[in-house]
């Protein structure tokens, strides 16, 4: 146990009371109480990624996979057996109802917060959004099956379901209660992955300077906004399906005093609305996960098209399984895809991404690989660099796959 | 919109069907305790709340809260809320023990068929 050296009390160590996070106009008011609901979630979280997983991999490592082994005379071979024999596990399967559980508790804490001052919120939103034609909306768009299948992380309506003209509240939701899953690793405005991927670019692309960029899939804008801030004299457009994150997203942008950015509710699957070669960089954090086989190839070659000679597409995502992942990880990783409304993510991570960016037309040659960790202001928060605790698919470490045209 | 609207929205199940990892029931009530869990965490940080806002107003000091000490009556009222309070949450173990030793124990069920004749 870690010791605090001006007390001898036991050293803090977990998430930052949620109070320290950034709050904007068109963030939703939250009472002491709803704080605490959200405190308690991470808290949780936290628990049962340090405390009960061990025991998890304890039971997979000294009962679940000698009992396979026992019983089929081999080895088990990939990670669907793993979790296959992990369900009859009784150590994983309290750690899965109660993870499944905090899922749902914190849907619901966050949806009540919103919801119950959606009415104020929208108001605020239309107040900042009215007549600006940096929030361009297609109420036309054809919410693909990946997304309206089952709602992504079980949240209710996913990003896209308004429940009246002008409503914000399942992107109110989703920005403000996040914090739960995350345990403060993204940093102050949930904007830690789009900070780590500026701080990539700038060491990695020292001479790169774009004047148009894309975001595909930026719900509320988290890691947009750390873009259009680092490269003020360059243009950010943030695509996605969802209306209420987009109103929200510009709204919340103009609060922080971000301003060379612009929402557009699309598909990332047509892009049709912008010429070919349009933009400098293109860009995708956590995105890839949460959407289909196809749509994956429409949008690697939509990228393709729309780059400029000389521009960059970086796509931020968890680690894909490899040979090297050992068997455990793989399993913890893939939990999320069948438990936790991901239904993309299992198969996501186990495509060779390499070759879809060639196939998509990218040169081998000019694929880009890399790894960053969320970039949050360490006094406040935890950074993801030294944070020992693995909540398996969660945490803000990231790989980079990307290609230059 | 009601409030009765808003608390089922706020609850409402996200579109795919759910997992069960335990037996349905089971698990049902797993994540009921766990709610309350949560709640009894909420009224635990606003008591501290409230006691630091009262420290700092110099109404109240937390020391004197850790060193109170109740005098003999104040201690059995407050051991009996305990009691009383441990019987209430474990009622239905005390009710499974008491059907233990009551094996001619009759369903009201069978009980209704038998005097229906």
């Amino acid at each position: 146990m870690k010791q605090n050296p001006e007390t001898s009390a036991p050293a803090y160590d977990g998430p930052p009371d949620y109070r320290v996070v950034g709050r904007h106009a068109v963030f939703p008011e939250t009472t002491h109480d709803e704080v605490e609901r959200i405190n308690y979630l991470a808290q949780m979280n936290r628990h049962l990624s340090t405390s009960v997983v061990p025991g998890v991999r304890a039971a997979f490592d000294t009962v679940v996979a000698p009992e396979f082994e026992k019983k089929n005379g081999r080895e088990i071979a990939n990670r669907h057996e793993a979790r296959k024999a992990l369900l009859d596990n009784y150590t994983f399967c309290f750690w899965s109802a109660a993870r499944r559980a905090t899922m749902e508790q914190r849907q619901q804490a966050g949806r009540w917060t919103a919801i119950r001052q959606r009415d104020q919120l929208a108001r605020i939103a239309d107040d900042l959004t009215k007549g600006d034609d940096r929030l361009q909306l297609d109420p036309s768009l054809a919410i693909p099956r990946y997304v309206s299948g089952v709602d992504h992380h079980c949240m209710p309506g996913s990003y896209h379901s308004e429940y009246f003209p002008g409503d914000v509240t399942n992107g109110a939701n989703y920005d403000h209660a996040g914090f739960v899953t995350t345990a403060g690793l993204l940093g102050k405005y949930s904007d830690g992955g789009g900070k780590a991927v500026v701080n990539w670019v700038k060491k990695n692309l020292t001479d790169f300077q774009p004047t148009d960029i894309l975001e595909i899939g930026g719900t509320v804008g988290h890691s947009s906004l750390p873009i259009a801030e680092a490269f003020p004299d360059a243009q950010l457009t943030v695509v996605d399906i969802g209306a209420p994150v987009l109103r929200y997203a510009l709204a919340r942008a103009k609060s922080l005093g971000v301003e060379n950015v612009r929402f557009v509710q699309a598909s990332g699957e047509d892009l049709s609305r912008f010429p070919d070669a349009s933009f400098d960089w293109i860009q995708t954090t956590m995105f890839l996960h949460e959407l289909s086989t196809s749509a994956l190839r429409k949008i690697f070659s939509e990228t393709r098209r729309l780059l400029r000679p000389g521009g960059i597409v970086l796509h931020v995502e968890q680690p894909q399984y490899s040979a090297t992942m050992p068997l455990f990880e793989q399993t913890m990783r893939d939990w999320d895809a069948f438990y936790n409304n991901e239904p993309f993510w299992s198969r996501m991570h186990e495509i060779d991404l390499e070759q879809q960016m060639v196939e998509a037309g990218f040169d081998r040659e000019n694929i880009i690989h890399g790894a960053v960790t969320g970039v949050v202001d360490r006094d406040l928060f935890p950074d993801a660099a030294d944070d020992e605790s693995e909540d398996f698919g969660r945490k803000a470490a990231w790989h980079v796959i990307g290609g230059r045209v | 919109m009601s409030f009765e609207a808003a608390l089922r929205e706020a609850g409402a199940k996200p579109a795919g069907k759910r997992p069960w990892f335990l037996d349905e029931d089971v698990e049902t009530v797993l994540a009921i305790t766990l709610s309350i869990s949560q709640e009894l965490s909420v009224a635990r940080q606003r008591v501290d709340t409230l006691e630091r806002i009262l420290e700092a107003k110099g109404i109240l000091s937390r020391t004197e809260i850790e060193n109170f000490v109740p005098d003999k009556q104040a201690a059995e009222e407050r051991a009996m809320w305990v009691q009383e309070y441990i019987a209430r949450v474990l009622r239905v173990l005390q009710q499974r023990g008491e059907a233990a030793n009551v094996p001619e124990d009759v369903a009201s069920e069978d009980l209704g068929d038998e005097i229906a004749r």
